[in-house]
């Protein structure tokens, strides 16, 4: 026996809201795929009997922290990890609670696909709304519409297409490519992994299948060559003399040993004359490779500097008009300073003008506002103390993401993704 | 057109390495839990790998029990001469010697909390701003909800419901004075990675991992190592048995499992059928359902 080494990764991110079946689904996958452990199936059993349920509660399976068991909700993204034999899969699962939408956004912003569950009793909700716009606006390139509990509406066909238009209807306003919609039952399996006998009239793919197929090679930028450098390599050694490499992982673009780039801010050009990997020297490299350049001529380059390609530059600028996620309880005010991070650069800046929030639950943009309470999105523009290098977000989310620090408490209070 | 795709190995390898550089240039001190297992010997791998040529700009920290196994700390030295960083071992006899750390007694002893003490005792002697771990979060449900980068405040303790938002490749590692962080390369990866890295990296390791006779006691089902200082109860009774180690702790809380597989090819197409998680023979998780939680937030790695 023989394991197949080269595999793809699949991150993806499942949004609900409460008891849609989201951790069932994802107990459901783990189960059927054979990735739950005896040891794991033994410890689910004891749970669900002195929660006094008769069959196994698979919703048990993700819930990490003792207060998270003891209210039965979930606070935080718990990180599960299974693999088929096609591929390996980390799913980032976000609580539902309208206060936990900074969960959903940190783990929708590094996921190639969101799974939106929708109770098929209920059809869409204002967290169905929320999540949607959210998984559009963090440019999750797939999404995957399950409608769950397709076993209490008696499997009918009418119920999961009024659904589908209701989505499509709001869907369309969204920036989101590719979608697909699945009719399942997480509790019974029906299209999750095993096709469903009930549901002769759905002849799509079942969920594990679309999964472990949905093309993702194309997510990453491999035209505007980035490497934001994140530190510099310097032997304190003889043998190594004047050795000087910028390490860093590819945001964009593909680089080759012998190519013209450029340094920014300075400006200054040269040639590369090594590209160095973990496995030793290579000739070309790419997104999200880590490695370290080495260059013909002494240029200062130090962390924060950006490495392009001379007849491709970013764009370079103070002003970083953004959406904004805000994070934190305090609220961001307009004249606010923070901390930003973008790429390898860490700058100050203040908050120059707030242009408008987002309701989101009817897509419409509030004006005349001051100030952004914790879950509030919209769009605002930063002046930066030193120039920012960077893409727009639709480009390219390596290059076009940031963070806001607040000064005093040091913790990360918003996300921001640059028009 | 050659489509440009990393398969999910060297994904992994890539983003581990980025964590590391980004340690090493946003912390003053870092340091790197070295235990002797495998995670922690492919952390100092793969940091081998985000600095070359240069020296990896840490040293590694050992928190050693007194219970550990003779062939780990062996390992250990060779492993530390061949990467040519710095080791430091701080031990738990000492914080008991000292007074810092009360010794459990009894058949069920372990020293396994008392490493939180002397590893927190490590970090403010030496004024480490960033400990470095091996841990998954695969491996258990409390690490799970772990961050790369990991807020610890000044009393070196967790607060799980109210950490940092992690987004994209943009890691907050800003604290005040006395408080620091635990960092997580490995977080992503999970046990059969962690194997397969090994497989195609040919990367050695201790000999625990592959089948060996052994002088082993039976408990509630757990295969434990003999050693002198271990306390059998009345009818247990030492006897020799092939078996591997799947995790590394110390011996007191560290189960071994019948194995015949003393390759790494072999251990994957064990760990491909088996059915039991690897922190399944790991005692230290069993003393209650919420025990890593627990030790965790108090501390531990």
């Amino acid at each position: 026996m023989s394991i197949k080494t080269e595999k793809e990764l699949l991150r993806f991110t499942t949004c609900g809201s409460v008891d849609d079946g989201k951790s069932t689904l994802i107990g459901r996958l783990l189960l059927d795929t054979k990735n739950i452990f005896d040891d794991q199936l033994l410890a689910l059993q004891s749970s669900s009997e002195r929660k006094g349920l008769d069959e196994i509660d698979l919703s048990l399976l993700t819930d990490g922290l003792k207060a998270e068991r003891e209210q039965g909700i979930t606070i935080d993204v718990a990180y599960r990890y299974f693999s088929t034999p096609k591929r390996e899969f980390i799913i980032a699962d976000t609580p539902g609670h309208i206060q936990y939408t900074k969960n959903m956004v940190t783990g929708a912003s590094s996921a190639n696909l969101a799974l939106i569950l929708i109770d098929a009793r209920k059809g869409m909700v204002e967290q169905t709304h929320r999540h949607s716009f959210i998984a559009g606006l963090l440019g999750i390139p797939h999404m995957v519409v399950c409608i769950n509990k397709m076993d209490l509406v008696g499997y009918d066909q009418s119920v999961y297409e009024k659904i589908v238009d209701e989505f499509r209807m709001f869907s369309s306003r969204l920036d989101v490519q590719d979608i697909q919609f699945i009719p399942i039952s997480a509790k019974l399996g029906d299209n999750v992994v095993n096709r469903s006998v009930q549901m002769p009239w759905y002849e799509g793919s079942t969920l594990m299948f679309h999964l472990e197929h949905v093309h993702i090679s194309g997510d990453l930028n491999h035209v505007d060559c980035r490497l934001p450098v994140q530190y510099v390599i310097r032997p304190q050694d003889d043998a190594y003399h004047d050795y000087r490499a910028y390490a860093g992982r590819i945001a964009g673009g593909v680089f080759r040993k012998g190519d013209k780039v450029m340094v920014l801010p300075s400006g200054f050009t040269s040639t590369i004359k090594t590209i160095n990997a973990p496995e030793g020297e290579i000739k070309e490299a790419f997104a999200p490779m880590s490695i370290s350049l080495l260059l013909d001529d002494e240029i200062d380059i130090s962390r924060g500097d950006m490495i392009v390609r001379e007849n491709n530059s970013p764009q370079n600028s103070q002003d970083i008009d953004i959406m904004l996620c805000w994070l934190n309880e305090k609220k961001l005010q307009e004249g606010g300073r923070y901390i930003v991070k973008h790429t390898s650069r860490e700058v100050r800046c203040i908050v120059k003008e707030i242009l408008y929030k987002i309701d989101i639950s009817h897509l419409r943009r509030i004006e005349n506002e001051t100030s952004f309470g914790v879950n509030d999105i919209g769009r605002v523009v930063l002046r930066t103390t030193q120039p920012l290098f960077f893409d727009s977000y639709r480009r390219n989310r390596n290059t076009g993401s940031l963070i806001l620090i607040d000064e005093g408490t040091n913790e990360t209070v918003g996300a921001g993704m640059i028009v | 057109m050659f489509s440009y795709n990393l398969d999910h190995l060297k994904e992994l390898e890539s983003e581990s390495i980025f964590i590391l550089r980004e340690v090493a240039a946003q912390f003053e001190k870092p340091v790197l839990l070295f235990s002797g297992g495998k995670d922690s010997i492919i952390v100092s791998y793969l940091a081998k790998k985000a600095f070359y040529p240069a020296k990896i700009p840490f040293a590694l920290l050992h928190i050693d029990t007194g219970h550990n196994f003779q062939e780990t700390i062996s390992f250990r030295d060779k492993w530390v001469e061949k990467l040519g960083t710095k080791l430091i071992v701080r031990s738990v006899q000492s914080s008991i010697n000292s007074g810092r750390a009360h010794e459990e007694s009894g058949p069920y002893a372990s020293r396994n909390i008392l490493q939180t003490i002397t590893l927190l005792d490590a970090i403010e002697e030496f004024k480490f701003d960033a400990a470095i771990g091996g841990a998954r979060r695969d491996e258990e449900k409390a690490r799970a909800k772990e961050r790369f980068f990991s807020h610890r405040d000044e009393f070196g303790q967790w607060e799980p419901k109210n950490q940092r938002p992690e987004l994209w490749n943009l890691f907050n590692g800003r604290k005040k004075i006395g408080e620091h962080f635990r960092i997580f390369p490995l977080s992503n990866w999970t046990e059969l990675d962690v194997w397969s890295y090994i497989q195609r990296n040919e990367i050695e390791l201790p000999s625990l991992y592959f089948s060996h006779k052994r002088d082993v006691f039976e408990r509630h089902g757990v295969i434990y190592g003999y050693a002198d200082f271990m306390e059998l109860l009345p009818d247990e009774k030492v006897k020799k048995l092939q078996v591997r180690f799947r995790t590394i702790g110390d011996m007191t809380c560290t189960g071994a499992i019948e194995s015949n597989a003393s390759t790494v090819n072999e251990i994957i197409d064990e760990l491909l059928v088996s059915r039991v998680t690897e922190r399944g023979s790991r005692i230290d998780d069993q003393r209650s359902e919420n025990a890593m939680e627990e030790r965790k937030k108090s501390g531990y790695f």
